[in-house]
């Protein structure tokens, strides 16, 4: 690097310009995989979103045009669900944030001095991956089902009124997509406080810091790269989750979320516009909120 | 904790019948230390002496096994750090590397809700010379400054007590010595009580009022530096601060004010006083630089030891002085410095010489010789390096 700088003008712009042959044949693949696989479905559920119906076709069948009235169609059809995703998406990421927190502070933290049981408490988080989704979700139905010991339990116990049930509620739903992604938050949460410097805590406590002070004016702000990646991982699926939802798992008729509606319009009312400018929206407003929260919580510099 | 208030000056520190054990070893066997309010203390020794647990024992980081600490005469050892009028500048620094430099200096002030804690930071910053880099977050600044930085977080508080774990350990030669002038003008100026904790003795000598040699969790001798290093008290302390030549031996004959020890033949006298012991067996010393050379024997003379004849095994020239190391038959190898006032070497290696020095000099230790010694006697680098270079050259004088 430093004899570039006595070499002659031409060697000095060839040296680029061979790099960057072999980086654009190394990037090929990755390039030629996203535009056939992401770019292109990209586009073609854009025009799909300004698709009408044939007229006097079948169901199902649509031409190309430019009708921008899907939006505002699903807008006012569906904004109840969309509001309710975002609600029950946030609400996920926060008790999923505060369930999560003390897990990964307890793993990367305290236990360093332990490294068997830090190791096992992390397989433990990732244990629940090597069974599907789906089976999780359903055997939590089954748990938290009318008839289950759990629930009957409470019943006998007069904390829960006789009649009421927790499958089918919202509370159900949150519940889900917060087990759901638990693993997702955590994670990324462990990795940055293994990195911690508990020397720092010492420093802050021999700076009249008490220990609670400490945690949001030390600890906190250097696990922020933690939280960050963490919430994104956790709010983007969840706001778009339609199985924890779904009346099949642990949803109801009035828990429906946007995948559930876009699920819905897709395979069984055969609405493509409308799925496709549901699915639009959906990205939209992800994209806006997310950009908001990195710009708020001032990581620009640490992504 | 007086919140919102400065210490009104330095406190003193009484450390009374402290013990620390941690799982599996003990770090202080016992501790008894008073340091006065205002003064500028080191503690020295090796490392695993101790002394850093002295040092977060006093910060409230770890809890003593037993005893109890007094800070300006009132019992802290069951207070947490952030209750205690105690700061710290930690070996790493430990700054906050998401604040700017500002915030780091700032930080103690905040958390006690002192008024205008902005200007008093400044004022710090320009103390120790940064205020033109308050903006700056501290992984941009060098060593130095970074350590700069944290002496300005911890005295910018105005503790009773400031505690240095060896702070000065990261810097160049140069820098430290820069930091060593301006730690003691900023002792002097503040007032503070510093408590400095080092394994460089010579940091130790130039900047405290006061050193304790620590060893093996225990105080070996306590004094100005001066003291010290004139009239050490043990074999640990004769060796670990600066160098010193020992000679066990039987005491042969004693006077009113001076004993005599026959070592090997060789007789070596001490005044009564530097003497610890004046029965039996002893150990004796002499500091490197008292000794003269001779290239031929001196005359006997009252108030004169004399060691020789005995041959120079080693010259190494060091600017200001030269270091020869000479095997006296029966004794132990002698070290001698003396110091470069004219050109060249005074004497040629393998040439027979004397040692002479004053008897006034001598020091007699009060370690028990009959007892094993703290340490194996092992052979020092500089021998090893002269015994190696000997073979290499008869080796090729064979060839």
């Amino acid at each position: 690097m430093a004899f570039s700088a006595f070499a002659t003008g031409t060697a000095k712009e060839q040296a680029p310009r061979r790099k960057s042959k072999i980086a654009l044949l190394l990037l090929l693949p990755g390039i030629l995989y996203l535009m056939l696989f992401f770019l292109v479905p990209l586009v073609s559920l854009v025009i799909t979103s300004f698709q009408q119906p044939i007229p006097y076709g079948d169901i199902g069948e649509f031409q190309n045009a430019f009708k921008w009235e899907n939006y505002v169609e699903v807008v006012n059809t569906y904004g109840e669900h969309i509001f309710r995703s975002f609600a029950y998406a946030i609400l996920a990421t926060i008790f999923a944030l505060l369930f999560s927190y003390p897990l990964a502070y307890f793993i990367g933290v305290k236990a360093r001095r332990w490294p068997l049981l830090q190791n096992l408490m992390l397989v433990l988080v990732i244990a629940p991956f090597f069974i599907s989704f789906l089976l999780r979700t359903l055997a939590w139905k089954s748990i938290l089902s009318d008839e289950s010991f759990v629930i009957s339990g409470l019943k006998a116990l007069s904390l829960m009124a006789p009649d009421a049930h927790f499958t089918g509620t919202p509370a159900a739903v949150v519940f889900g997509l917060t087990y759901n992604f638990i693993p997702f938050m955590t994670l990324p949460l462990y990795s940055t406080l293994e990195r911690l410097d508990t020397r720092l805590l010492e420093a802050g406590s021999d700076l009249y810091s008490k220990p609670a002070m400490t945690f949001f004016k030390v600890t906190l702000p250097l696990s922020m790269t933690g939280i960050v990646s963490g919430v994104l991982l956790t709010f983007i699926p969840a706001a778009g989750d339609y199985i924890n939802a779904s009346r099949d798992f642990l949803g109801g008729t009035g828990t429906q979320m946007i995948g559930n509606v876009i699920e819905s319009n897709f395979l069984v009312t055969l609405n493509y516009p409308a799925a496709a400018a549901l699915s639009i929206i959906l990205m939209a407003v992800i994209l806006v909120m997310v950009t908001v929260y990195v710009k708020r919580s001032g990581t620009e510099d640490l992504l | 904790m007086a919140s919102g208030t400065f210490a009104e000056s330095g406190a003193d520190l009484e450390l009374v019948g402290i013990k620390k054990r941690f799982p599996g070893f003990t770090a202080i066997e016992h501790l008894d230390l008073t340091i006065p309010a205002g003064s500028f203390f080191a503690l020295l020794g090796p490392s695993g002496c101790g002394k850093t647990t002295t040092l977060r024992l006093v910060a409230g980081l770890e809890d003593p096994t037993e005893g109890s600490i007094l800070i300006g005469g009132k019992d802290v050892t069951h207070l947490k750090p952030f209750q205690r009028q105690v700061n710290t500048v930690f070996q790493s620094y430990a700054l906050f590397p998401h604040m700017t430099v500002l915030d780091n200096v700032a930080f103690g002030l905040r958390r006690r809700k002192i008024e205008d804690p902005v200007a008093k930071a400044h004022e710090a910053l320009v103390l120790v010379e940064l205020d033109h880099l308050a903006a700056r977050k501290p992984q941009q600044l060098s060593g130095g400054q970074q350590q700069r930085v944290a002496l300005a977080r911890a005295i910018v508080n105005r503790p009773a007590l400031l505690l240095l774990d060896e702070p000065l350990g990261a810097l160049d030669l140069k820098l430290r010595r820069q930091m060593q002038l301006e730690l003691k003008s900023i002792q002097e100026e503040v007032g503070l009580t510093f408590v400095h904790v080092t394994h460089d003795q010579e940091e130790a000598m130039t900047m405290a009022d006061t050193v304790a040699v620590m060893n093996k969790g225990e105080i070996e001798q306590l004094g100005a530096p001066q003291d010290l290093y004139e009239l050490p008290r043990t074999a640990f302390v004769a060796n670990f601060l600066g160098q010193s030549n020992l000679f066990t031996g039987h005491v042969a004959s004693t006077t009113s004010n001076s004993i005599t020890v026959d070592v090997e033949g060789a007789k070596i006298t001490v005044p009564t006083k530097r003497a610890q012991r004046h029965k039996g067996e002893v150990t004796v010393g002499i500091r490197p630089e008292k000794l003269h050379l001779h290239k031929d024997e001196p005359k006997k003379a009252a108030g004169i030891n004399s060691i020789g004849p005995g041959r120079i095994i080693d010259v190494s020239f060091s600017g200001v002085s030269t270091q020869y190391t000479v095997a006296v038959p029966g004794l132990d190898n002698l070290t001698v410095f003396q110091q470069n006032t004219t050109f060249g070497p005074i004497a040629e290696e393998g040439s027979e010489v004397w040692a002479s020095w004053d008897v006034d000099h001598g020091f007699g230790l009060e370690d028990d010789p009959g007892a094993a010694p703290r340490f194996p006697a092992d052979t020092d680098t500089a021998t090893i390096a002269v015994q190696k270079r000997r073979a290499l050259k008869s080796e090729l004088e064979e060839a």
